[in-house]
């Protein structure tokens, strides 16, 4: 428990050391969702109708910058060896890394999506309802990308790979988002969508870390 | 720091080890037994599969076949409870550049679950001479003291197997004579260390031993 904790808070300090890439990603969000009412034009009318899409396939793109390295540094240096041996699980050690990862990129995105959806016109229960997804979307959205990023480990092309490995499977996610979003907009309730991706946030919650602590063991044997 | 070693018990033994990398086979029936107080020196040319060797030895690697025996049982049938018998030091230092060397020792323990105070953490850098840049991010580090911050787990851990991967690259006399210091004590309060290294490494060891992987055959120096 106590390892855990410290790889927690050592990811964290490792981050705040570097936050500048953190405001990065963030930075990355905002503009590609920024970009779509320049190239589209400023109907009103369109631009709610397009908002909440914008922004998951905003979320889904800035969430992959990060993932490519997730634990390409760790292999680099040395640190993946180190946490292969820790006397605890690899896919509890996994977590942690993720659980960081999550909290320093997602979260923010997660903060900051209520003002793009402003800038969309979307409806105050529609951006309740677009958060809420985003909550439980961008777990999903990291542990898909870990296993990618696991898989790629010391490939030359991993940077490339990643998305065109994780963006199909990250498919059924951007749809539950969205849907939920629409489904409120058009008055139907958002909760059977929000289940579902709660759904497969358990489903990978549970059975991701093993994947990726298994991928991870191949890829640096 | 030595003293929850129980040393008549400690016994490192590997039988028929083999690995291959893709195509080509490394080694072949490699085998050692290491009773408490075994330096245990793994020499061969570049490629031979040294690090190979070690990398099977604390589990990193499967062989492709024979085992690995810690006080007669399989190694591999209870990874974690290997994981907090033996220490590993690779080729990589496992140094964060952003992070200075104290935090990036501390992180080293904690990662190891083993307990550390701020003072024998300022003792152990201070013993390997680099305790003036304890509060140095590791990016600033040469590559000696980086290699010299790695080491001061040495002086730190409690765990009665070291496996060290050419532990004194790039060390200048000083930092050698530490460690070869170092890993002196551990031999001697029954603790098996397994080493590669190029250099000339004077460590009294109370059983010396060699693995020639160039001739995979075992011969005592004793």
């Amino acid at each position: 428990m106590s390892t855990l904790a410290a790889i927690l808070r050592f990811e964290l300090l490792l981050a705040w050391r570097r936050r500048s890439a953190l405001a990065t990603t963030l930075g990355f969000f905002v503009i590609v969702a920024s970009l779509f009412p320049l190239a589209l034009g400023a109907d009103p009318k369109l631009l709610r109708l397009i908002g909440a899409g914008v922004v998951w396939v905003a979320a889904l793109l800035a969430t992959l910058l990060g993932l490519a390295r997730l634990f390409a540094a760790d292999h680099e240096d040395g640190t993946l060896e180190q946490l292969r041996l820790a006397p605890l699980p690899l896919p509890l050690a996994v977590m942690a890394k993720l659980a960081a990862h999550w909290l320093l990129t997602a979260v923010p995105l997660c903060l900051a999506a209520p003002i793009l959806g402003l800038q969309y016109g979307l409806s105050q229960g529609a951006i309740g309802v677009l958060v809420a997804g985003l909550l439980l979307g961008t777990p999903v959205l990291c542990l898909v990308g870990a296993v990618g990023a696991a898989l790629t480990l010391g490939l030359r092309a991993s940077g490339v790979l990643v998305p065109v490995i994780v963006l199909p499977l990250e498919v059924p996610v951007l749809i539950m988002g969205a849907g939920a979003v629409e489904a409120q907009a058009s008055g139907l309730g958002a909760g059977p969508w929000l289940s579902l991706l709660a759904a497969l946030f358990i489903v990978f919650l549970v059975a991701a870390p093993s994947v990726i602590a298994f991928a991870l063991r191949i890829s640096s044997e | 720091m030595l003293t929850d070693l129980s040393p008549s018990d400690n016994h490192l033994r590997a039988t028929g080890l083999a690995c291959r990398r893709g195509e080509r086979r490394l080694f072949k029936g490699v085998a050692f037994d290491a009773p408490a107080g075994t330096l245990v020196r793994v020499t061969g040319r570049n490629g031979s599969g040294k690090t190979s060797l070690l990398r099977i030895l604390v589990g990193l690697s499967t062989p492709d076949a024979g085992a690995v025996f810690w006080q007669g049982r399989p190694v591999l049938a209870d990874r974690l409870a290997w994981s907090s018998q033996v220490l590993y030091l690779g080729h990589a230092s496992a140094l964060k550049d952003d992070l200075d060397a104290a935090e990036n020792l501390e992180f080293a323990c904690r990662l190891a679950a083993e307990p550390i105070r701020a003072e024998a953490l300022a003792l152990a850098l201070a013993r390997l001479g680099v305790a003036h840049r304890a509060g140095v991010p590791a990016r600033f580090l040469s590559q000696g003291q980086r290699r010299r911050v790695a080491l001061a787990r040495l002086a730190l851990t409690s765990r009665p197997v070291w496996v060290l991967d050419e532990p004194v690259v790039g060390l200048d006399m000083a930092a050698m004579a530490e460690v070869e210091q170092i890993i002196g004590a551990h031999l001697a309060h029954g603790g098996i260390v397994v080493l590669t290294t190029h250099q000339a490494l004077d460590v009294a060891a109370p059983r010396p031993m060699v693995v020639d992987l160039d001739a995979v055959s075992l011969e005592a120096v004793a």
